[in-house]
């Protein structure tokens, strides 16, 4: 077991992959010298503010924009009347409908909240007042505010998503101990502190977008799409974000909307949407509802899963919250089904949270697996080991690595499991009552090529360039320490670039795939760097290696010398000005050998070469357990989280020391999720009345218990180049559940809908 | 936002003066204006800047109670050691509102005039029917998403909740604002909404709060504010209660009780029901108990606040017993 204790900065594994290097750009954000999008200074910016329709379903017939017009400031008004001459831009898989016109501001309203118009302004205060003064007039048509409403219906089934083996209804029928319950999760949403928005400038055919960003080479792509430019036309710019969690990773409709304004005006365009259009103008984690059959032996062993859930989509596009994702994978299962609907109704579609599928799927499969245990008055913690997995009953290949079982031991040895007492109720502190729950948690091994350069300056300094995001998670800080262990210099040798399209290509900066795919490549061309250094050192006439007789060099400490010590050791620099360069670069990617431009392309701005967890001879994921105490207030209901302890398996770390802050950030989500989130829907209009941060809660400091982190992993090298596998997505999956079940075993109340709010348990 | 003009107020009267204008607001610490601003629900002409004047702040605690200025911020109040001292309750209602950041901009007599946090009122493009926004339109909370509106002194046109915690403290403990030349008790100064929502205290346009004075009590004196809601820090409260009491020379027999509740009526809400059923009375579990729920009388459920009217009276339960030395 690994109990990670902080390490003082300095210390001699800082600076090398596994060590625990501080935010590489931490000084800058602290001290707001890390420029954000919405803060780029312009000459003659104008100011875009987006207005939103305020019914649900139905059709624009007119917008009345002459007050608007006639306001201070004001320069343009953009409605559905406005051909921007826009072209439908490309998929996530790269597929892209024949001269298919896009409308940014679309005359038929699919929900309530959906941008309908712009204005543009000499300022952000004269645009939103004008956009007060527009007049919309609208044929109403009927709405499904959610799929509870009855006219929602059934949905559809997705068939991709369908899982099946053995006969799981016979062996659920013939199990002599069965359970069976419908867990639901409600509309949650990124939140995150920066808001969506852009600065934009055009420059005659040239376009550049200042934009947080996910992933800036599949955004520059839509771009260049819409508009009908070169891809190399576009420059996106995002190498700072505040806070993506999913809702970034894709150009929305305001940035065509900004995009268009400013080419028409001619002058930079600045579009911040409002607190509130962030909770409509992309989506967020879409509600869920799933029920789960278990049947079992009258020793806990699992005989049969039945799953059946469905999500809320929106009417104009599908997209699966996979409530079944977790649910095939977390035991040994011989008798598997599961079915997932999609329900389309009047939102805007919904798109990747944090731990996307997994999240809802783990919350319906952990309680479900916890109401087992208390019906067969079994340990959950048992009932889990009982079950494990020894390989993925699902695809029916061997784990590359899976340490859930040393997850579950470790975190259950550190939170100190086995003092708990079975029974509901049995634990309390006057009025308080004290529960302990566990809550499992997954997520795939997701691979993609990456590319990325590698300087090795005449000044000794080192750069590694990509097109990367670092949305927080460390991007800068690893590359940095994988350049500098190829090196054997210090970290504050090497310098990164990051988050232009311009730069080399990347993995987007989700689906945990970016550390695992990126790193492959700067490791790759950092050798290749090393290597190409080395045969010049050894040949080049004007090396004072070159006569040391070696036929290799070593780097450490900042020196390269002949392996033996023989002959002289020199800095990078030293080394550079005794070759006479002034620079090497070197290009690598982790495509195959011969891939062509277009390949290449394809490769940086779509989802089509990515690999999934069980694409290759191996099923690859990233597995966690948590350990949650609450204390609920027996009279008022209030729940609070007292203490975490999870255990982690996301194979090696590149940096521990930001790996615990991914999963602390993960699990700070999950107790949000688990007790305050919820988008609340008006059935009367499907109007999302808490799109606030007043309303809409997310946990404050005071929320956040102590959470002991544990890595339980081992290098994974099935699962990428240098052994790590995923570490966002992961910590958030697994703690609604073990908040859930730690609420039961408090109260004795089954709470099967998030999140637990008060009036539930009084 | 929209333009409006800006006039730093020499003078008390001068600012008393401007206020009688039509569209004119007074602005102190801005935390409730502003935020109604940018939801479009007050759009003043004139903003008439108060902050600076002198004589409107200040704190002064002695044995016959506490005036506290307009214009002290909520932070200071909170920290205030006579106030502390003399009127825990008070105190913690402060402590527990709002952020630390607003804490330290908004005053005293701008928290008082806070507006509801009733969604339908702060989207007035969404909902345009609102009694209390516009009279005579109607109300869009009834029938919508209720889970934090009123259970308690609502009427067909209005079931906003009042959301402040500090007015619910100082009605408990017989607070009195002052309003220029005139005083009126805190309880007084709420109005409930009737068939006039937009009405919601009796502060006459060009009338200004210059103060709020508390008087000392033994009651006051042992007082607290519990306040319960679903996040442990800057969240409305679900429920909460301002309670005091005084005990005989017995050290249990009731001899003065006050209890106030927040977050459940359209007013801050003196339930002196509950303080008569336990005046003269020994406290006990069970006394208390049965008198709290006494809270609860005439209270009304608009679907998802339902759980208010559980919920509230074992807040005061709650809240009696603790300074009861029973829980």
């Amino acid at each position: 077991m690994t109990i990670m204790e902080p390490r003082k900065h300095g210390d001699a594994s800082d600076g090398t992959v596994g060590g625990r290097q501080t935010r590489f750009e931490g000084n800058l954000k602290v001290t707001g010298g890390a420029t954000y999008a919405l803060e780029y200074p312009l000459d003659g910016l104008a100011y875009a503010i987006l207005v939103q329709s305020t019914i649900p379903a139905g059709r624009v017939v007119k917008v009345d924009a002459e007050k608007a017009l006639a306001a201070p400031g004001v320069l343009m008004v953009l409605t559905p009347d406005d051909d921007m001459g826009l072209l439908v831009a490309s998929d996530w898989g790269g597929n892209r409908p024949e001269n298919q016109p896009y409308y940014p501001l679309p005359r038929q309203v699919q929900y309530n909240g959906q941008s309908i118009a712009a204005v543009v302004a000499e300022s952000r205060e004269q645009a939103v007042e004008a956009a007060r003064l527009i007049c919309i007039t609208y044929e109403k048509a009927p709405h499904v505010a959610g799929f509870d409403d009855v006219a929602a219906g059934e949905g559809k089934v997705m068939d991709n998503l369908t899982s099946e083996w053995g006969d799981a209804e016979t062996a659920l029928a013939a199990a002599p101990v069965q359970i069976e319950g419908e867990y639901s999760t409600p509309r949650e949403y990124h939140v995150a502190m920066e808001p969506h928005g852009l600065t934009v400038k055009w420059d005659g055919d040239r376009i550049t977008v200042w934009e947080p960003s996910q992933w800036s080479h599949g955004m520059a792509r839509s771009y260049s799409e819409w508009f009908g430019i070169p891809y190399e036309n576009v420059r996106l710019v995002s190498p700072f974000i505040g806070g993506g969690f999913g809702s970034k990773g894709a150009a929305l409709a305001h940035g065509a909307v900004a995009a268009f304004a400013s080419r028409k005006l001619g002058r930079p365009v600045k579009l911040a949407l409002t607190r509130p259009q962030n909770f409509t103008n992309y989506g967020g984690r879409a509600a869920t509802r799933q029920r789960i059959k278990i049947g079992a032996t009258e020793d806990g062993i699992l005989q049969a899963i039945v799953h059946r859930g469905a999500s809320e989509t929106s009417t104009y596009a599908d997209w699966p919250e996979q409530t079944g994702a977790a649910t095939p994978i977390l035991y040994r299962i011989e008798n598997f089904s599961s079915q997932h609907r999609v329900v389309p109704v009047n939102t805007v579609t919904p798109g990747a949270l944090r731990g996307p599928g997994k999240n809802p799927s783990a919350f319906g499969i952990e309680s479900a697996m916890e109401e087992l245990a208390y019906k067969l008055g079994m340990d959950p913690l048992e009932l889990r080991l009982k079950n494990y997995a020894d390989h993925d009953y699902q695809s029916g290949k061997p784990w590359s690595t899976r340490r859930l079982r040393e997850a579950l031991t470790e975190g259950a040895e550190a939170f100190g499991w086995s003092r708990r007492s079975h029974e509901p109720r049995s634990m309390r502190d006057g009025k308080t009552l004290i529960g302990w729950g566990i809550g499992c948690g997954t997520f795939p091994v997701i691979q993609a090529p990456s590319e990325a350069m590698i300087r090795i300056l005449r000044n000794g300094r080192v750069e590694v360039v990509s097109g990367a995001i670092d949305m927080g998670q460390g991007t800068y800080t690893i590359l940095a320490q994988t350049a500098a262990e190829v090196f054997g210099i210090p970290v504050d040798q090497v310098e990164v670039h990051l988050g232009d399209s311009r730069l080399p290509g990347a993995a987007i900066a989700g689906g945990s795939m970016l550390a695992g795919s990126i790193l492959g490549a700067v490791h790759k061309a950092a050798t290749a760097a090393r290597d190409e250094l080395i045969g010049l050192a050894l040949n080049d006439e004007k090396s004072p290696l070159r006569d040391t007789g070696a036929n290799t060099l070593t780097f450490s400490g900042g020196r390269i010398a002949a392996p033996r010590d023989q002959g002289p050791s020199l800095t990078l620099s030293e080394l550079m000005a005794a070759l006479g360069r002034d620079e090497i670069e070197i290009l690598r990617n982790t495509l195959p050998d011969g891939a062509t431009a277009q390949e290449q392309h394809q490769a940086w701005t779509s989802m089509a070469k990515i690999q999934g967890p069980t694409m290759g001879e191996y099923s690859m994921h990233s597995w966690c357990a948590h350990f949650a105490e609450v204390r609920v207030d027996e009279d008022f209901g209030t729940v609070r989280v007292s203490r975490i302890v999870s255990a982690f398996d996301c194979g090696r770390l590149y940096n521990p020391r930001l790996v615990e802050s991914q999963w602390r950030g993960g699990i700070i989500m999950g107790i949000g999720q688990a007790l305050l989130e919820e988008g609340l829907v008006d059935q009367r209009n499907g109007r999302t009345v808490n799109s606030n941060m007043g309303d809409y809660l997310v946990p404050t400091n005071a929320d956040v218990p102590h959470i002991e982190v544990i890595s339980v992993g081992i290098p994974d090298y099935g699962a990428s180049a240098l052994g790590g596998k995923g570490v966002g997505e992961v910590g958030i999956v697994g703690v609604a559940p073990a908040i859930a079940n730690a609420v039961f075993h408090a109260t004795g109340k089954r709470v099967r809908d998030l999140p637990i709010t008060l009036e539930k348990l009084i | 936002m929209r333009d409006f003009s800006y006039l730093r107020a020499s003078s008390a009267d001068e600012a008393r003066q401007a206020a009688l204008q039509a569209g004119s607001v007074l602005l102190a610490g801005g935390t409730t204006l502003l935020d109604l601003a940018k939801c479009g629900v007050m759009e003043p002409e004139t903003v008439i800047d108060i902050t600076h004047l002198s004589g409107l702040g200040g704190i002064t605690v002695d044995a016959g109670g506490a005036t506290i200025g307009a214009l002290a911020k909520m932070g200071e109040v909170a920290d205030h050691a006579g106030i502390r001292a003399a009127f825990p309750a008070v105190s913690e209602s402060l402590s527990l509102a709002a952020s630390a950041q607003l804490r330290n901009m908004a005053t005293i007599g701008g928290n008082l005039l806070q507006r509801t946090r009733c969604s339908y009122f702060r989207e007035p493009d969404v909902f345009p029917a609102c009694h209390k926004r516009n009279p005579g339109s109607g109300c869009s909370a009834l029938g919508g998403v209720t889970r934090n509106h009123a259970v308690l002194g609502t009427s067909d046109a209005c079931i906003a909740s009042y959301p402040g915690d500090l007015a619910v403290a100082l009605v408990a403990f017989d607070a009195v604002v002052e309003v220029g030349g005139r005083t009126v008790s805190v309880d007084d100064f709420f109005l409930l909404p009737g068939n006039t929502p937009e009405r919601e205290t009796v502060l006459e346009r060009g009338e200004m709060i210059t103060a709020v004075t508390v008087p000392a009590s033994a009651a006051a004196k042992n007082s607290t504010y519990l306040k319960v809601r679903d996040r442990q820090s800057y969240e409305f409260a679900a429920a909460s209660a301002a309670v005091g009491l005084e005990f005989e020379a017995d050290g249990k027999t009731v001899r003065d009780i006050r209890v106030a509740l927040g977050g459940v009526a359209t007013k801050p809400w003196r339930a002196r029901n509950v303080e008569q059923a336990l005046v003269g009375k020994v406290l006990s579990p069970e006394t208390v108990e049965a008198a709290s729920r006494l809270a609860m009388e005439g209270a009304v459920s608009h679907g998802a606040n339902h759980y208010k009217i559980e919920l509230a009276p074992r807040v005061v339960a709650r809240a009696i017993l603790k300074v009861g030395g029973l829980a």
